[in-house]
């Protein structure tokens, strides 16, 4: 793949991610989506970045903002859209949600809905693969409120220990929910905290998709000739609210505008047309593709039938044995 | 010889044990099914506090590392809820993990992975992600280690649709339940009563796989069935015997498996001897022998002749001092008094 067509993936991934999110915030208003929805717009350059360095055989454990993670990863929008709709044909049957992506084919195990709860879980996954003496890598995002949870610490500590191959991606949105960073840290330097693990750790520029792309690449290359797991914190930020309950008391607007100036999807668009990689054309073929995808997303959404309640107490169990 | 219709006496062991059988104390049948598991399946491995140089905290794990190394018998930090959260990547990754935690009141440090994770991964997932872990915890009191190692907090555990809690009782169990525990593809948590790893029995030398779906009769009685699980059995099976002494054919119902729980073998028991006295380590309020005498309320209610009796543990963290922890617990005094209100004596 030649550096034009890999900047152009990073760019028309974005773009899907934002404007499928978009769509969703629509349809949520619409009633269609309900319960939580947490949108990860502005953060798109992290998902984008990361993992066009995962090859297939590697595995995503990921938050309850995980839309964009679930669709670069290929899970298709389709099956996302339906989970959303709560129909059978979601990637996780209607039972999961927004906040509960999954999908076996592209080793995606969610959708974790409690802060700090996908870390031991990666730390297990990348376990079993060197248990297995499988070169893969386990690719863990959680945001900078995890930090916080005994999770966090209990994880990077026996990762490191037992030198497991996990790249930690810590998207530090400064918030924890609607709680500042400064608000919740005695040490706000992130990246610090991992490498008191003895956890090779970088911070890096999250709006910058290439920065993330070639900082992800230098780990997981690292942690494929296995050198133990590797920590990437991501400053990053959420333009939207936190879900779609957040009145947002808890930030200015001046900062949220700030924030906005330095956009992923814009920034990196003007990068690639002063380098001429991308003119009018190929963004308009983006955004047709995107819209398109979408479209027929929610097409098949609506289409998509309702698991019939007699099957309520499905995959309690793999087999029934509910008395 | 279905586990239903098995009748025997954990207690007392025969005298002299025939040819064909040896005498094995429960924390050596711990030991001989982890052996013969990480023997026969090299994706099963042990991992928790003090498993490995130390030989397990009870030491049912005692030369495991020597044979087995320390990729598989994995010493971990005092981590629970990141080595239980292990357990549950790694046999998402396709390993089987045995995770042994300390005690019970331990394990609610890892609550969160238990519940919020391997409890709901298969369903969330819709179908796609089994997680095929077991967990073994000590549980229960009787050693004088006060309110923060003592805890029966079973009852809780089997409340959680998605796990299923065994409770073994005798060193058949003890060593026969492991096998079926892995092969099964979704969580499973082992309880060991504290005060049973000494109990020896004479068993068949091979390790045999026994049930993990059915209740099971440990005493034949037509009077009142007396209905327990892990350390309680042998207090009823004790009581059984002080009974019959005054005329009262008590019959014991060991639960074995305390979710899902065997409603039908329950019904079939109480139905026959139209009384039942649930003994439970737990504390009454919210407990499993609630969940039990509403089992049979709803199943057997108009063939009752007394209503449900319940001996459990006093409410109150258990205490340091011998009597009073003592006073605290299920006894076969009280369980004896309680049948004999029953049947109006």
């Amino acid at each position: 793949m030649t550096a034009t067509t890999a900047a152009r993936g990073y760019l028309a991934q974005m773009i899907r991610i934002r404007r499928f999110e978009e769509r969703c915030a629509e349809l949520y208003r619409a009633e269609k989506i309900r319960g939580f929805l947490h949108l990860y717009i502005g953060e798109e350059a992290v998902a984008v970045g990361i993992m066009s360095c995962l090859s297939p055989e590697d595995a995503v454990v990921a938050t309850y903002r995980e839309h964009g993670h679930a669709l670069v990863r290929g899970v298709s929008a389709n099956a996302i859209m339906a989970e959303m709709f709560g129909k059978r044909e979601g990637c996780s049957g209607g039972r999961g949600g927004s906040m509960h992506l999954f999908d076996a084919a592209t080793r995606f195990f969610g959708g974790n809905a409690i802060v700090g709860g996908g870390l031991p879980l990666a730390v297990g996954r990348a376990l079993a693969d060197k248990l297995q003496q499988r070169p893969h890598v386990t690719a863990c995002f959680f945001g900078d409120g995890a930090v916080a949870e005994g999770e966090f610490h209990e994880s990077m500590n026996l990762a490191a220990l037992w030198k497991l191959p996990v790249l930690f991606c810590c998207e530090n949105n400064l918030y924890a929910m609607g709680t500042a960073l400064a608000r919740h840290q005695s040490e706000t330097d992130i990246a610090r905290k991992a490498a008191s693990y003895r956890v090779p750790a970088e911070a890096i520029d999250g709006m910058d998709v290439e920065a993330v792309a070639n900082a992800a690449q230098r780990a997981c290359e690292a942690i494929r000739q296995g050198e133990g797991p590797r920590f990437l914190e991501l400053r990053t930020y959420r333009f939207r609210a936190h879900s779609m309950f957040d009145p947002e008391l808890y930030r200015d607007k001046r900062e949220v505008a700030e924030w906005m100036q330095r956009c992923p999807i814009a920034t990196y668009t003007a990068t690639l047309r002063g380098r001429g990689a991308a003119d009018d054309a190929a963004l308009a073929a983006m955004e047709s593709a995107a819209a398109s995808e979408i479209d027929a997303a929610v097409a098949y959404a609506e289409a998509g039938t309702w698991e019939p309640v007699e099957s309520l107490t499905r995959w309690v169990y793999s087999e029934q044995t509910q008395r | 010889m279905t586990a239903t219709s098995r009748v025997e006496t954990i207690v007392t062991a025969p005298p002299a044990p025939e040819p064909s059988r040896i005498r094995l104390s429960y924390r050596e049948a711990m030991r001989q099914a982890l052996r013969d598991a990480l023997r026969t399946d090299p994706r099963v491995f042990l991992m928790g506090e003090d498993v490995g140089r130390y030989g397990g905290c009870y030491a049912v794990s005692k030369g495991l590392l020597e044979e087995f190394g320390p990729e598989r018998i994995r010493d971990t930090p005092l981590s629970e809820s990141a080595f239980v959260g292990a357990g549950i990547g790694a046999a998402l990754g396709g390993m089987r993990p045995i995770v042994e935690i300390m005690t019970v009141n331990f394990s609610l440090l890892a609550l969160d992975q238990i519940v919020n994770s391997a409890a709901t991964m298969l369903h969330m997932s819709g179908g796609q992600f089994a997680v095929p872990l077991v967990i073994r915890m000590t549980t229960g009191a009787g050693r004088q280690l006060a309110a923060q190692h003592s805890h029966s907090l079973e009852g809780w555990y089997a409340h959680i649709p998605g796990i299923k809690v065994l409770a073994p009782a005798t060193v058949e169990d003890a060593r026969g339940m492991l096998a079926p525990a892995l092969a099964d593809p979704d969580p499973v948590i082992i309880f060991e009563h504290a005060s049973l790893y000494a109990l020896e029995a004479d068993v068949p030398p091979s390790v045999e796989p026994v049930s993990i779906d059915r209740a099971a009769v440990r005493r034949s009685g037509k009077d009142v069935t007396l209905i327990a699980y892990g350390g309680t059995v042998g207090k009823a099976l004790e009581a059984a015997t002080q009974l019959a002494t005054l005329g009262v054919n008590a019959e014991v119902l060991d639960l074995r498996v305390l979710r899902p729980l065997d409603s039908e073998t329950i019904l079939t028991s109480v139905r026959r001897t139209r009384r039942a006295v649930i003994i439970d380590e737990g504390w009454r309020s919210g407990s499993l022998s609630a969940e039990v005498s509403a089992r049979i309320m709803e199943g057997a209610f108009y063939e009752l002749d007394a209503p449900v009796g319940r001996v459990c543990s006093a409410e109150v963290p258990m205490p340091y001092a011998r009597h009073l922890e003592q006073a605290a617990l299920p006894q076969v005094a009280t369980i004896v008094q309680s049948v004999r209100a029953l049947i109006g004596e």
